[in-house]
Parts: structure tokens; C-alpha cells; sequence
């Protein structure tokens, strides 16, 4: 080991000359049928969840016919899911950053006991009571991700937490006692409007329905055609390569939370109108339903991976299921066996669309 | 030499409890040449690079960036005053596109209503200019611009790590250790590439183990040892293991230019 020798690289590199030149290309072998899937899907993470829809509605089409593919059966599905559907939404801006929320239904229900009785028993006026409830909201979700931020605790565990602890305020304000649907409409008919709609060849859609997919579009173009989702992204995918390429990864994963806690106000507004009255037990499983969407959704439970579009097609598998099972006359057990089964092959989907980049 | 440093520090010292990274380092890099810096493992050179990039801030001492004090009390301080670094794990985003990351926390905005109020990115404008820039380096084997980061190969990754290091007007790159994980066609290839954006103006300080490396593109050689520069020696005039005795203190520098 002496001087270098010739300005242009090591001996041992004087072969180099000879090597093969194509330094980047990319791998044009032929693949199978299968490594092209699997490629495919790798590229277009919400095409799983679209493949799983289009063939449960032929599926079902088939074994229940007309009546499943009746307008108003279809329509009758997208009202069913909508709730969830929105908690879906917020729950996947969770995910997204490799985290789990298991108090959106809980921040939901107490947002819609906050605003039944300040708009019903207080007399506030129901816009106001709204705009206390999205506040609550956004409270909620920034208390979240401010215990996962500042005080570093693991999102499931803070959230395991708020959730009993949402949960037992909500049972505190509305002393266990729903809220009346006809007091709703005497004192504030607002509150419900998400449950109206209008007819449309036979369907009955409700403005609920088309909320839950404009909540679903903003969402989407917030992730994918702005800078901020881009951030969110990166957080999720890198949390520590996000912050060494600049990004304030804390205030990235504050704004999530406190717009996941946005998004559940949102669905405590819609739900008023779905459920017709306000119940403090309603949705108790609405947390854990919302992981299901998502999950069948195709999104990644390790966060940066998937389309928040997907968690609008995993409400609408699970919605679907529900009503094609129900509609044959499938005892409702089995419906509970068909969606865990459902998860259980989306997470294994995803896992081997992921061996792709290794 | 007369002219200015275009970064230097002097007396820098940074204590960890009782031990002590930085005794009294001094540093200069001097306009449009690539300095290496080596030194064993421990001897403080990283602590000195985190000190020039703003990940630490030091005990004592001053850091000049174009002959003005500066103090960096974050990266993205040192980032903002032209001080761009490429860290040996390239920080970036696998699962995002080769656009999405040159551009992470720099995105440029549509013009008008639709950036200033619905915040929409202008993905043309991104994609334009990280196609130019990455051309400029000669890294348009990369042949779509919009691929995942994850899809790329370790040297490819590297390239996009130094573009997007030399994109944003920096005024000087630190690599780390940019060829440790490479296969030997790939190390060729990151080392042109760092000749090139030397040959664009930009000054590098390299870290590296890799003698032969170091030996190959720097103008000079900034060896580090107990916590501080031990000397500066010519790649011309001194041999590898010349500089592998004054590292780890097999021999003493003699004949060593003026620091």
C-alpha cells in the first residue's frame, strides 16, 4: 500500500473498464403472472381493496340477487357504513404515521353527547353547540398525540387509555340517559340533518353518505396534493430520516392527531342524524371497526404505506359482507366468523405485497 | 494561504460527563476543494462534524461560515445558512418518490389561489427540477422520477441523497462515510459523482475509512485524533499508511503544512 497510482481509481478497479456498463437499469426479466401481481399491487396499494369490493358485489349479486342489487339495498350499504366510515378516515390519518387510535368512537360519542345537550337541554343554538363539539374534537385529538409527542408514550397505550376515559366522561355528562330523538327535533332539528336525503331511482341517499365521501376526497387530496401530507407520510414511513431531511416531525404528528379528533366530531354530527337520537352506548365497537376498515383497506398497520381511499373500500367490503350474509340468510355468528377472516387475509396480503422491495 | 475559509471553527470543545470529544479542535475548509476528514473510531471526528452541522453544540469555541460567527443551534439552522448534509443513513423516505424526497420540507407551491389557499403542490415544477438537477450530476440512469426511493439501488440512493444535498444553493456538503455501504462499482460512481459537485464549485468535507477513497479525490486531508486536528497532510506528498501512523499515533507528523 503505497501512493495511489493513476488519478483514475484503484488497482483493483482497472477491470471495472471491462464490466458491465449498466449500472441502474432495471430488471427487465420476464416475470410470472404471480411476481407481476405482486409488483402491480406494490405499485397501486388500493387495488386490493377495489379487487375485494367488485368481486364480494358480483359474489353476493349472484347468491342474493335482486334484492342485494336492488338500489335502495346499495344505497341502504353506504348509509350503514358511513359512520364508520368517517371514523375510518380519522383512524387512517393514525395509521398513516404508524400509529393506532383506539378512541375514535369514543371521541365521536362524547362530541354528540356535548352537542345534543348543550343544543337540546341548554338551549345553546345548535351551530354553536357544533362548533363546541368540533373544538372538543380537535381538543381530544391534540390530547392524544400531545401524550404521544411530548410525554413519548406509544400511541396504543395513550389512546387505550382516553378511551376509558372519553368514555366514562361521556357516561358522566349525559348520565347514561339518551337523548330523545323527537327532543332533538323539537330543539334542534339541525343536529340531524345528515340523516336526511333524497330519492334517486329507487336508492334513498342520505347527505350522510356523500359526507362521508367528501370527508373522504379532502382527506385524500390533503395527503396526496399537499406538502403537509407528504410530511405525514414521511413521518410514518421514517420518523428519523424525516426529521434529519428537515421535517418537524412532533408538529407533523400533533395536526394528525388534532385532525383525526376533527374528523370524529365531524362523525359525531353525522351519526346524530344516522342514529336518529344520541345515545352514549351507542358504538362501542366503532374504534375497532374502524382498524378493520383500514386495515382491509389495504393501509399499512406500520404506517408511510397505502391510500387513504382504501379505508373508504375496506367500510364499503365489511358493509357489503355484512348485507350479502344477512340478505342469504346467513346466521349473523357468521358474519362476525367472514369480517375476522377478512382482516386476518388482508394483513397477510400486505405483508406479501411488501416483500417486493426487498 | 491567503484566502478565506469558506467554513472553519477554532478551539472547539465539547465535553460528554467526564469525557472530553473536542479539546480545543481547530477546522478549515477552504473554497471549491474536497477535504477529507479521518481519524480512529473515537477520536472525535464525528463529534466534530455533528458540531459543524448543528446536531451539537459545542462547549466552547467558534465556527466561521464566510468569515462571520455563526451558531448553529439546530441542522436545519446550519441547513438554512448553506451547510447541507448527507448522512451516512441519506435520510430519506423509502416508501416516497424520488421528487417527494429531494424536495421534503422545501415543496414548492402552486402559484396563485390554488397554492396560497388550498396549499396545492406544483408537481410539475418539482418534477422539472429534479430531473434538471439530477441530469447536471449525470444521474439520469434514474429514468423515472417519480419511482419509490425504496426501488432504487444503494448507489442511486446515494445520488439522490447528494443531489438534493446540492440542489438548494449549499454552500458546502459534509458526506458521511458515502461509500461504506457500496459494492466497488457503485463506490466508483458516488466518487465521480463527488467530483462533479466538486467540479460545480461546491466544497465537500468527506468523511470516510476508506483510504484509498480519501487518497483518490481529497485535496487534503484533515487527520483527527484525541479530539483534535493532529495535522493536515497533502495526498500527493504523503502515502496511505503515512496517514494511517498518524492516526492511530504509531508515528508523529513531521513536515506537516502549517495548520
Amino acid at each position: 500500500m503505497s501512493e495511489t497510482g493513476s488519478p483514475k481509481g484503484q488497482e483493483f478497479e482497472h477491470m471495472l473498464g471491462q464490466s458491465d456498463k449498466r449500472v441502474a437499469q432495471f430488471d427487465d426479466r420476464p416475470k410470472g403472472l404471480v411476481e407481476k401481481l405482486q409488483h402491480m399491487l406494490h405499485g397501486n396499494p388500493t387495488l386490493v381493496p377495489v379487487i375485494v369490493l367488485v368481486a364480494a358485489i358480483v359474489v353476493f349479486g349472484l347468491v342474493a340477487g335482486d334484492r342485494f342489487f336492488s338500489p335502495f339495498n346499495l344505497s341502504l350499504i353506504l348509509q350503514q357504513v358511513s359512520i364508520i366510515g368517517i371514523l375510518a378516515a380519522a383512524q387512517s390519518l393514525i395509521v398513516l404515521t404508524a400509529g393506532i387510535d383506539l378512541s375514535v368512537a369514543a371521541i365521536m360519542v362524547l362530541m354528540s353527547v356535548i352537542a345534543g345537550n348543550l343544543a337540546v337541554y341548554m338551549g345553546v343554538p345548535p351551530v354553536l353547540a357544533l362548533a363546541v363539539a368540533f373544538a372538543g374534537g380537535t381538543g381530544a385529538g391534540l390530547m392524544n398525540g400531545f401524550l404521544v409527542t411530548k410525554v413519548k408514550l406509544p400511541p396504543f397505550i395513550t389512546t387505550l387509555g382516553t378511551w376509558s376515559i372519553f368514555y366514562a366522561l361521556n357516561l358522566w355528562l349525559s348520565g347514561a340517559q339518551s337523548i330523545r330523538s323527537q327532543d332533538i327535533d323539537k330543539n334542534a332539528p339541525l343536529l340531524k340533518f345528515w340523516g336526511e336525503g333524497f330519492a334517486f331511482f329507487g336508492a334513498k341517499v342520505t347527505y350522510g353518505s356523500l359526507l362521508m365521501i367528501a370527508v373522504f376526497l379532502g382527506l385524500w387530496y390533503m395527503l396526496n396534493k399537499t406538502a403537509w401530507g407528504r410530511h405525514v407520510y414521511a413521518v410514518g414511513d421514517d420518523k428519523e430520516a424525516a426529521e434529519l431531511a428537515g421535517i418537524q416531525a412532533d408538529r407533523v404528528l400533533l395536526s394528525v392527531y388534532g385532525m383525526a379528533g376533527l374528523v370524529c366530531a365531524i362523525a359525531a354530527w353525522a351519526a346524530i342524524g344516522r342514529v336518529g337520537s344520541i345515545s352514549p352506548q351507542s358504538f362501542y365497537e366503532g374504534n375497532l371497526q374502524s382498524i378493520t376498515a383500514v386495515v382491509v383497506g389495504g393501509i399499512s398497520l406500520f404506517g408511510g404505506r397505502g391510500s387513504i381511499l382504501g379505508a373508504l373500500f375496506g367500510a364499503l367490503i365489511v358493509g357489503v359482507f355484512q348485507s350479502g350474509l344477512r340478505l342469504a340468510n346467513v346466521d349473523v355468528l357468521w358474519q362476525v366468523f367472514a369480517i375476522g377472516w377478512l382482516i386476518i387475509i388482508a394483513v397477510a396480503i400486505d405483508q406479501w405485497i411488501r416483500k417486493v422491495s426487498k | 494561504m491567503s484566502i478565506q475559509p469558506i467554513l472553519s471553527a477554532r478551539g472547539l470543545v465539547k465535553r460528554y460527563g467526564k469525557v472530553t470529544a473536542l479539546d480545543h479542535a481547530d477546522f478549515e475548509l477552504y473554497p471549491g476543494e474536497i477535504l477529507a476528514v479521518i481519524g480512529d473510531n473515537g477520536a472525535g471526528k464525528s463529534t466534530l462534524i455533528k458540531a459543524l452541522c448543528g446536531a451539537v453544540q459545542p462547549d466552547a469555541g467558534e465556527i466561521f461560515l464566510d468569515g462571520k460567527p455563526v451558531h448553529f443551534a439546530s441542522p436545519m439552522q446550519a441547513q438554512e445558512a448553506g451547510i447541507a448534509t448527507v448522512y451516512q443513513t441519506l435520510a430519506l423516505s423509502p416508501a416516497l418518490s424520488i421528487v417527494d424526497n429531494m424536495f421534503m420540507g422545501r415543496e414548492i407551491r402552486k402559484p396563485g389561489i390554488a397554492g396560497s389557499v388550498f396549499r396545492a403542490l406544483d408537481h410539475g415544477a418539482m418534477r422539472d427540477f429534479a430531473r434538471e438537477k439530477l441530469s447536471e450530476l449525470g444521474l439520469m440512469t434514474i429514468q423515472n422520477i417519480d419511482q419509490t426511493v425504496e426501488t432504487l439501488s444503494g448507489g442511486q440512493r446515494q445520488g439522490v441523497a447528494v443531489a438534493r444535498a446540492a440542489a438548494f444553493g449549499s454552500k458546502v456538503i459534509i458526506l458521511d462515510e458515502p461509500t461504506a455501504a457500496l459494492g466497488v462499482k457503485e463506490s466508483r460512481r458516488v466518487l465521480e459523482l463527488i467530483l462533479d459537485v466538486k467540479a460545480r464549485g461546491i466544497p465537500i468535507i468527506l468523511i470516510s475509512h476508506n483510504m484509498p477513497h480519501v487518497f483518490e479525490v481529497a485535496d487534503r486531508i484533515h487527520v483527527h485524533r484525541l479530539g483534535r486536528r493532529l495535522c493536515v497532510i497533502d495526498p500527493k506528498t504523503h502515502s496511505m499508511s503515512d496517514a494511517v501512523a498518524y492516526m492511530t499515533g504509531a508515528k508523529a507528523p513531521e513536515g506537516m503544512e502549517a495548520a
